[in-house]
């Protein structure tokens, strides 16, 4: 083994660095830099290696370099992968040095840390542990003065081909339980008792891969026995059962409005919902989760989180091009100061490396991050939640698959290790503190780019004629999802691995990265093979679909799986489970009225719910594809929060909005409330930008607790049942969704679950000529509010600033809130709107701020002819969260135009003008603010 | 008709839209895997302009363009040398120019003199940066300035040292600059904190250019940040694409 080490020629303080660990950490720090380190392990000349280290590791304007590791008077940090990850860097470094004609096989890098001599090894320890390493998938080591190359100790195993009988047959309810448990298999014992009975009849035990394949098929991650099962709810007191909750629910609106929106195209089928765009493409959309492995690595959570979403997109149908992604993310409060409990890591920590991880993988893979948002809450403390999204575009015709007998089971992209296994079976409990840590993998986003421009490629060619990606269950959950019609023979032996001495059930069941499954017809395997060498992304033919409907797998001449398609599609036994609903019994506090709010107003504007995310978006490639015409950040100085992104591809002369809708603190109150408002927030986000309500469709998103507790699960029923009322009334279908369950923590034995989460996110085909955005634009316009304000301040903001969450959570009324907005959108689509922005967090008085600062221009409005219902008081017109409400701005001369299409949905306000905002209330000025101060407050919170 | 070979590698991203922008300019368009040179199925010589686009070549994963520019410098030496020596048109945006510079080819052929380092926010970043005009090349006929987005992580230049830099002056193509059009060093309007407030360089005969915005994201003005605001209906970018069309039509094509 030989190493070198690579640092900059003058090697100044890292700034960044220093200021992460004092605000992070608590510990202030002289100087801090960082180097590069290079492990090789072939032997090579010293002319080779002077080579390698000359003209492939360093940069010879900024940097030298070194090939014993250097001694230095400082404390000496070493950072690397655990030999079992697999780090993409490897394959760049190998392949560079190819290229200079030196042969090698393997390589790894790890970053060397240096800090000053005298500080305190305990200081180093806690930098090492809480920031640099995350122990999980990474080791350090540290000297001072010097620290010795190591590099990295692989380990070898020899269970290769190795395929174990599992005794099932005759085991009681104790023995079926232990053997569930103890495999991390997560089958209840009914389930266990279903199994053992089929292998009765079988008259054999199962081998430990066909309980693997059961308990993958069957997972609540694959399955979602809860949303497809039977409930008893008892509401308030009174029983009423269910049948399969996600068909009487969210595919009843579907279906619904199905019948009069005929450009619904595949929907809750497929890896992703699939509607028609233009006459000659089709959009396929889909948001997943990625919440355990993040909390676990939420740099490599993230990052696989959305190379799994975009790979859905990538396979749904026959394909779909990705052309922008999402992302939502729910965090305990960054400024958390109390002992972290084990195994905990800091949510200011888990922020970053979600964000990192997100920034790395969809930057690197060339698809706009262009729409999110970030959500707080104490108890989201080891439970984070990461919402992933992607967009794709397909060609008409290519929204159907079928793989055909007799052809060829072929995997394409990365090879298979033992990465991610049990990932399946892991995401459906709760997280405790011996969680396997082989669930969490880094990502490798050229892999996969790699893998995604041949795919496309041979798309175009129409080589093969099915797709999926392996996901959640790997190989398992993808090939027999794939031949579960047909019946496939699979041979493990020819996948492709990353190290050797997999046993068969590991290779079958493994969760690596940037693998998809295509069926491929025999006479086009040569075409593949030549787009794949070409594309340097690796294929391999590892099985056939037979239409025998079995699952037959092999390794090598030994069988290890030979089970029945019915049984491991439709064995699953139902389960009918309880429900239990009660009304909230809070009370609204006591409000005392002011003569100012402007504190209240800046407090407001410094939640972190609500406060620029500008950190965050800056760290997106929001702009690449060429494709953006409404960014993230508008206005003036770019930097004000648009309401939804609008991207249009080259393909078409349509637009599509992208938009979320999410609101946990209702939920704290009534979850019917919280995803009616979800649902009329996404739907309000993308009107704002001039999006067509008729072409509009949503996805849903249930991240729950434990829903084996009956107030969880009648929390959910409830959520569900707001999305069909809803959904139908404002005639949205909902085309595809995703559940995460068990977002439980055990916390020294307790179980905490998270805040009931429902994120609705929403597309919006429009023409792009009806963009609008949020900033205000001149000076002399006049302001109007649409949209009637009620007494809804529960779970507002504004109680928020005691402390309180009150009862009024707002309420969707959808007449009313349809009307309001087909009104604003005729308005929108006759040019009489110059800038328009959605009434939500903060009510009016954050609206009416974010407008002026985005814009750069104040306004003076008065608050005496806002239309409101209820007892009027001054900070329930300003603060109340009442949805289907607006602001717009509407340039002078206009305003009568406006009023006509308006009619009583609309009301004057004020008019634009100055650098304050400046709000009156029966003759009395009750906020005044320079938008500069407001702006400031706004920003301040989450500027790292 | 002019040629245009967009090249693709792992990782490079931008070449959709790269492609688009020759196309509108007026050019046959073919994006080729460098592989595809490599095992001498395409020939560089074919085609009058050259263009790298932007991503992450090989992840970046030993520096900006580290990889790419090494693969170029060791498996395509003579013809990369041939075609500027040729003078036909080179375009490096973003990653591009990343690998422009480690190659050795800008500003001069030969060592590598001038890098781009990591910004100095130490991250990626995407934002809307306003360019002013400092020479003419082949790309830049009839521009003055150009409000582009720069996406990147390590776009400060940096030279060797004095004398680079002076000599570097000559070859000077764009500078960041303010709202009024005056260069300017201040963070954000200089995103990186490049030397000078270089934003895009190109050798001495004018053929071969490097620059970290991309105009390719600007071809329609829909793509403007600012399109709402000020009422603009012409996309910056797309004019650096006509000039090199325009360019090899005259100089290139049939020669």
């Amino acid at each position: 083994m030989w190493a070198v080490e690579v640092f900059a020629k003058k090697e100044s303080k890292d700034e960044n660095l220093v200021r992460s660990i004092h605000e992070d950490l608590g510990i202030d720090v002289k100087n801090a830099y960082s180097s590069n380190v290079y492990y090789f392990y072939d032997d090579c000349t010293e002319q080779q290696k002077k080579d390698v280290a000359e003209k492939v590791l360093t940069d010879p304007v900024i940097q030298d370099h070194a090939f014993i590791p250097r001694k230095k008077e400082a404390w000496i940090v070493e950072v690397a992968y655990k030999p079992n990850v697999t780090d993409p860097i490897e394959q760049s470094i190998i392949k560079a040095v190819n290229d200079i004609g030196v042969e090698m096989s393997s390589a790894s890098a790890a970053v060397r840390y240096f800090f000053p001599a005298e500080m305190d090894e305990n200081e180093i320890r806690k930098i090492c542990t809480e920031m640099l390493a995350n122990e999980q998938v990474q080791e350090y080591r540290i000297g001072k003065g010097g620290l010795k190359a190591e590099g990295k100790r692989l380990k070898k195993s020899t269970s290769e081909g190795e395929v174990k009988e599992i005794e099932l047959l005759g085991a009681d309810d104790d023995e079926l339980l232990r053997i569930s448990r103890e495999g991390i298999l997560s089958l209840n014992l009914a389930e266990m008792k279903q199994i053992r009975d089929y292998f009765e009849k079988e008259k054999r035990n199962p081998t430990d891969a066909e309980l693997e394949t059961i308990a993958q098929t069957w997972s609540e991650h694959c399955k979602h026995k809860t949303f497809t099962g039977d409930v008893l709810l008892v509401n308030n007191g009174k029983e009423e059962r269910i049948k399969n909750l996600l068909k009487s629910t969210i595919m009843a609106a579907t279906n619904d409005v199905g019948r009069k929106r005929k450009w619904l195209v595949s929907v809750f089928k497929d890896n992703a919902g699939i509607i028609k765009f233009d006459e000659n493409y089709h959009l396929a959309f889909k948001v997943e989760t990625h919440n355990h492995p993040s909390a676990l690595d939420p740099y490599g959570g993230s990052a696989t989180g959305i190379g799994g979403v975009i790979r859905d997109v990538l396979g749904a149908g026959l394909g779909a091009k990705p052309v922008f992604n999402t992302d939502v993310f729910c965090f305990a409060m960054p400024d958390y100061n109390e002992k972290l409990p084990k195994h905990i890591l800091h949510p200011k920590r888990t922020f970053k490396g979600v964000v990192a991880g997100v920034r790395d993988y969809g930057n690197r893979m060339g698809i706009p991050t262009i729409n999110g948002s970030i959500h707080f809450h104490e108890r989201y403390l080891g439970s984070p939640l990461v919402f992933c999204g992607t967009g794709g575009i397909m060609k008409k015709g290519d929204e159907e698959k079928k793989p055909k007998k007799g052809d060829l089971v072929v995997t394409m992209g990365g090879k298979t290790g033992r990465d991610g296994i049990h990932g399946v079976t892991f995401a459906s409990v709760a997280l405790e503190e011996s969680s396997p840590t082989t669930a969490v993998q880094i990502g490798n986003p050229i892999e996969e780019k790699r893998m995604l421009d041949a795919l496309l490629q041979a798309l175009d060619k129409r080589l093969y004629t099915a797709i999926t990606d392996c996901g959640g269950g790997g190989f398992s959950s993808a090939i027999g999802e794939m031949g579960k019609e047909l019946g496939v023979e699979v041979w493990l032996d020819k996948a492709p691995l990353k190290y050797m001495g997999l046993k068969p059930w590991e290779i079958w069941v493994s969760e690596s990265q940037e693998r998809m499954i295509v069926s491929v017809p025999e006479k086009n395997i040569e075409e593949l093979k030549k787009i794949c060498g070409k594309e340097g992304t690796e294929m391999s033919i590892i099985g056939r679909f037979t239409g025998d409907k079995k699952l037959v797998i092999k390794y090598k001449e030994k069988l290890v799986v030979d089970l029945e398609m019915p049984f491991l599609h439709g064995g699953l036994p139902k389960e009918e489970r309880k429900a239990v609903w009660e009304s909230s019994r809070n009370k609204e506090p006591d409000v005392n009225e002011k003569e100012s709010y402007d504190e209240d107003l800046k407090k407001i504007l410094s939640n972190p719910t609500v406060a620029s995310k500008e950190w965050v978006v800056r760290q997106y490639d929001h702009e690449v594809q060429g494709c953006s015409i409404m960014k993230p950040l508008l206005g003036a100085n770019n930097d004000g929060p648009g309401d939804a992104s609008i991207i249009k591809p080259f393909e078409s002369e349509k637009a599509v909005a992208v938009s979320n809708g999410m609101n946990i603190r209702y939920g704290l109150v009534d979850s019917y409330w919280m995803a009616a408002s979800a649902i009329d927030e996404a739907l309000r986000n993308l009107v704002a930008v001039g999006g067509n309500i008729e072409h509009t469709a949503l996805l849903d998103n249930f991240c729950w607790g434990n829903t084996d507790q009956p107030e969880k699960l009648g929390s959910l029923v409830m959520a569900a049942r707001a999305c069909r009322d809803i959904g139908t009334k404002y005639s949205l279908p909902f085309i595809s969704g995703k559940d995460s369950l068990h977002n439980e923590i055990m916390i020294e034995g307790k179980g905490i679950n998270i805040p009931d989460t429902l994120l609705i996110s929403a597309i919006s085909v429009m023409d792009p000529k009806n963009a609008v955005s949020m900033d205000i634009k001149e000076d002399g316009s006049v302001v109007f509010i649409v949209g009637k304000t009620y007494d809804e301040l529960g779970a507002s903001q504004f109680y928020n600033l005691f402390g309180e969450i009150g009862l009024n959570v707002p309420k969707v009324r959808p007449k009313e809130g349809l009307e309001n907005m087909e009104k604003l959108s005729r308005a929108i689509s006759k040019g009489l709107v110059r800038s328009c922005h959605d009434c939500s967090e903060g009510g009016v008085a954050v609206a009416l701020a974010e407008m002026c600062f985005a814009g750069g221009i104040g306004m003076s409005v008065c608050l005496d002819n806002v239309p409101f219902e209820g007892e009027r008081r001054d900070y329930k017109v300003l603060f109340s969260e009442s949805n289907s409400r607006f602001i717009v701005e509407v340039a002078k001369g206009k305003e009568g135009e406006f009023t006509k299409i308006m009619g009583n949905s609309a009301a004057i306000m004020g008019k634009t003008g100055g650098k304050a905002i400046s709000v009156e209330s029966k003759g009395k000025t009750i906020i005044s603010s320079d938008i500069k101060e407001l702006k400031e407050a706004w920003q301040r919170p989450l500027k790292w | 008709m002019v040629r245009a070979l967009i090249l693709r590698s792992a990782g490079i991203n931008c070449n959709d839209e790269t492609e688009k922008a020759f196309q509108l300019a007026g050019a046959e368009t073919e994006q080729v895997h460098i592989n595809e040179i490599i095992s001498g199925a395409k020939k560089l010589d074919d085609y009058q302009i050259l263009a790298i686009p932007g991503g992450f070549s090989y992840g970046d994963d030993l520096g900006g363009g580290k990889i790419l520019g090494n693969e170029l410098s060791n498996r395509l030496k003579e013809q990369l040398h041939k075609f500027v020596a040729d003078k036909k048109l080179v375009i490096g945006i973003c990653n591009g120019f990343q690998v422009l510079v480690k190659t050795g080819i800008l500003p001069w052929e030969g060592e590598q003199t001038v890098t781009l380092a990591q910004n100095n926010s130490k991250k990626f970043e995407c934002r809307w940066v306003r360019l002013t005009k400092m020479k003419d090349c082949a790309f830049t006929k009839g521009i003055d300035g150009m409000y582009l987005p720069v996406a990147h992580g390590e776009g400060k230049l940096v030279t060797k040292d004095k004398d680079v830099l002076e000599k570097l002056q000559k070859q000077v193509v764009f500078k960041y600059c303010d709202e009024k059009g005056n260069e300017t060093s201040e963070y954000p309007d200089n995103p990186n904190g490049s030397v000078e407030n270089i934003a895009g360089i190109c050798n001495e005969t004018g053929t071969v250019m490097g620059m970290m915005p991309h105009p390719e994201r600007h071809l329609s003005f829909m793509n403007s940040a600012n399109w709402t605001r000020n009422g603009k209906k012409i996309g910056d970018g797309l004019k650096i694409f006509q000039n090199a069309v325009e360019y090899a039509e005259k100089n290139l094509v049939g020669k």
